[in-house]
């Protein structure tokens, strides 16, 4: 029976082999620039470097967009392009290839990383030109394109695993990529050792999905064949636990590990210490979503466990507003951006909670213009500001840097959910299918956190590009617009931010949802989907409108309420502050206390636990091997002993003796003749003697 | 009156052979050693010749005769040669005083 189910799958894939090069050749491009990326440097210049490491993602966006092409041009029941490249791991009834395969979802995920990806790529060229090490940043970069590609590109969990943990670890080396500043090399360490925990998770779910999935008949860790056979989990129990729950819940840690949610966000506001187009492509973009995409590629099992949904709505909608209420009060303009990615992602979560896989994903892929276009754009004002990131001195930049302005509002805009821009589309469709899907207390908080969102957006705005320039004389006469190489991928980026959302007008504004209808056969899964967000766009109800205008308009309040206070001046945000008694705004300034409070809960209980074994180590182990060092030392000085009065004595005994004979015996020879002589005859006399005797 | 025979000729033989050996004993002066050698070898030389007369009556006793003689002559030469080499050295031809062989 099996066997049987297996052809007929076996029927649908299109087996191809060009899959395996969009992967490839961004590996190429950093073992090139890896290896050999220093002698480039010095003998052919950073160009050529440059033109390595862009080349990579930009053949491999052509690629993508050849299998997109190829995916349009099939049933939709049939789009699954598979590239098994060589068997991996086949032990026991674990059988795992390293094949990529390219879906609808993976689709839209390759093309963001290769496009959005190689887009960065071009302004990093720019952006850091000045850098020494213009190769080994240039290698990460493309070594992360590869990681991520990977992740999502991977059939089978484990090489989405592989994915996983090569982008925590690119990240890393990004993030503390000036690492001789402590505060960078740090934040590096703390983002790798968070995602750890999510890991954690990550692979405790793999396991127990292994074991389930084996104990079902069925062991297999592809997405295929897990979508397959997942219904077999239904009524599987593990430790009094519905066993898909406690998978979707583990896969979850790891989610909120990558995607930077409560409680494991505290590392990405700190991953800002990473060069900013590091920011734009792995902490905006790309990387951090690989939460969303893994919920989105195993959405399959996270319908069947309603419970996690709602705990994943929960903390999106709790990620979301937390977040955008930090953002309001940063003054460093990464962390702003930042705190707002740490809060679009709950947006993205959110929509996965409530089982709107399509609208999450959508929302990712507009953020992921949006954001990557403020984080770029936000870069280009460091550059040109001398790598000065406080808003406060910053103002009227407008003025020298036009085609920045002009990008970073228009994202901004989008951010904010300013119809027609793609933030509106995108972020709206998320409310309303937590709304549809009767999670009103998430929804009320999501509405919140999108006000804010939109308040310290054009707070961020207003601050940076807007007003009297508050920067100093020096600073003042070296503004200038960045150079093409960075200004072409921001306009890029601006572009898409402004019309993607396109991409997925829904019903109720006669559109037809395109984008939904094209992820739908990877995400919906017939009558699985227990909590029915979709399948319910066709009829049009009238509440969808009030709700839509509601979210503008609690946009445009937020936008307003940041232009009185920071660009009219009717408002006054010190007198905002007092009104609270200024202790909230100091709470939310310092970021609610979270990194305290981990630093006097984990960090100082791993500390202590690390006192206690340092105390264990340096009493209890050491004593034991200094003590057995004691013994032999003793035993070694009795050996001594014996071999300095016994052995040495029995030798030097017999050369004192011999010497002793020795002086004795040359008395015997005087040298005197007559001496000789006596001796002679005497011995004649007395062997005659002798002999007469 | 008694005649003349071997016991008296080897009574003659010891005493030279006594007087060389006295003089070899108690001279410091080299000469004066190799001259009690000389007094030795003759000593065996009387030997040689009675025994030769009143034993074997043969010619053994005077062919080996003749061999001491001829090799007290070379010994002679050879002693006087060591004697002018330690006279050379030492300044000196007291064997008392020529004692460096000793350690």
């Amino acid at each position: 029976m099996q066997e049987a189910a297996h052809t007929a799958h076996e029927a649908a894939i299109h087996t191809v082999t060009y899959l395996r090069w969009i992967p490839l050749l961004p590996l190429i491009g950093a073992v090139i620039n890896g290896i050999g990326g220093y002698w480039i440097q010095k003998s052919a210049g950073k160009n050529v470097v440059g033109a390595i490491a862009c080349a990579m993602p930009l053949l491999g966006f052509v690629l993508a967009v050849r299998a997109f092409l190829q995916l349009m041009g099939l049933d939709a029941s049939e789009r699954l392009l598979l590239d098994s490249v060589f068997p991996w791991i086949h032990v026991g009834n674990l059988a795992v290839d390293v094949a990529f395969q390219i879906d609808p979802l993976s689709s839209v995920m390759i093309l963001i990383i290769t496009g959005v990806g190689g887009l960065i790529h071009i302004y990093s060229t720019a952006y850091m030109h000045e850098e020494p090490a213009f190769w080994r940043f240039f290698a990460y970069l493309n070594l992360f394109t590869f990681a991520m590609l990977t992740l999502v590109m991977g059939d089978n969990l484990l090489l989405m695993f592989v994915g996983w943990e090569g982008v925590g670890l690119c990240s890393y080396a990004l993030i503390g990529f000036w690492y001789s500043e402590w505060a960078n090399a740090s934040a590096g360490s703390k983002a790798f050792i968070v995602n750890r925990v999510g890991d954690f998770g990550f692979m405790c779910a793999t396991f127990l999905l292994f074991w389930s999935l084996a104990e079902a008949g069925h062991p297999t860790l592809l997405f295929r064949e897990i979508a397959q056979h997942a219904p077999l989990l239904e009524n599987h129990v593990f430790w009094g636990m519905g066993t898909v729950t406690l998978i979707t819940m583990l896969m979850f840690v790891g989610a909120t590990g990558k995607s930077a949610q409560i409680p494991l966000y505290v590392w990405l506001p700190d991953a800002m210490a990473g060069p900013t187009p590091v920011s734009a492509l792995i902490h905006a973009a790309t990387m951090v979503t690989a939460g969303v995409y893994m919920i989105a590629r195993l959405s399959v099992l996270f319908d069947m466990a309603p419970t996690t949904g709602a705990v994943i709505a929960s903390v999106g909608a709790a990620t979301a507003f937390f977040a955008a209420t930090i953002g309001t009060t940063q003054f460093d303009i990464k962390k702003v951006l930042a705190y707002s990615t740490v809060s679009q992602l709950g947006f993205m979560f959110i929509a996965m909670g409530v089982g709107a896989y399509a609208t999450g994903v959508f929302h990712l892929m507009t953020h992921a213009f949006f954001k990557a276009c403020l984080f770029l754009g936000s870069g280009s004002v460091i550059h040109a500001m001398h790598h000065e990131q406080d808003m406060r001195k910053m103002g009227g930049l407008k003025k020298w840097m036009p085609y920045t302005y002009a990008t970073y509002l228009l994202s901004t805009l989008a951010i904010a959910g300013i119809p027609p821009f793609s933030g509106f589309f995108s972020k709206d469709e998320i409310l309303w299918k937590a709304f549809s899907s009767g999670h009103r207390i998430v929804w009320f908080v999501a509405v919140c956190a999108a006000a804010m969102t939109a308040f310290y957006m054009f707070r961020s705005v207003y601050m940076t590009f807007h007003g009297e320039s508050r920067a100093d004389e020096h600073t003042k006469h070296h503004l200038h617009e960045s150079p093409l190489a960075m200004t072409i991928p921001l306009m890029v980026l601006a572009a898409l931010a402004t019309f993607s959302g396109f991409l997925n007008v829904p019903h109720a504004l006669f559109g037809d949802a395109r984008f939904d209808a094209w992820l739908a056969p990877v995400v919906q899964h017939g009558d699985h989907g227990a909590h029915g967000a979709h399948g319910g766009g066709h009829h049009v109800e009238v509440i969808e409108y009030v709700l839509m205008a509601l979210s503008v308009a609690v946009a445009a309040a937020g936008i307003w309420v940041a232009r009185a206070m920071y660009e009219t001046g009717t408002m006054k945000p010190d007198r905002l502050v007092y009104a609270f008694g200024g202790k909230l705004y100091r709470t939310v300034y310092n970021k609610y206390y979270v990194d305290e409070a981990y630093d006097a809960t984990v960090i100082a209980g791993t500390m202590g636990m690390t006192r206690v074994s340092a105390w264990f180590d340096t009493n209890i182990v050491d004593g034991i091997v200094n003590g057995s060092a004691w013994v032999v030392r003793m035993l070694s000085q009795l050996y001594g002993l014996f071999d300095h009065y016994v052995v040495d004595g029995a030798v030097n005994g017999v050369a004192v003796v011999t010497s002793v004979i020795g002086s004795r015996v040359r008395r015997l020879q005087t040298g005197h003749i007559n001496a000789y002589l006596y001796v002679v005859v005497l011995a004649v006399v007395g062997m005659m003697v002798a002999r007469i005797w | 009156m008694m005649e003349i025979g071997l016991t008296h000729f080897l009574v003659v033989g010891a005493l030279v052979f006594l007087a060389g050996m006295f003089c070899v004993l108690t001279r410091r002066n080299a000469i004066g050693i190799l001259m009690g050698v000389e007094l030795i070898l003759n000593s065996a030389n009387i030997n040689y010749l009675a025994f030769s007369r009143y034993s074997s009556m043969s010619y053994d006793g005077h062919l080996f005769a003749i061999f001491v003689i001829m090799l007290a002559a070379a010994e002679a030469a050879i002693g006087l040669a060591i004697v002018l080499g330690i006279y050379q050295t030492f300044h000196t031809i007291d064997v008392e005083a020529t004692d460096t062989l000793r350690l």
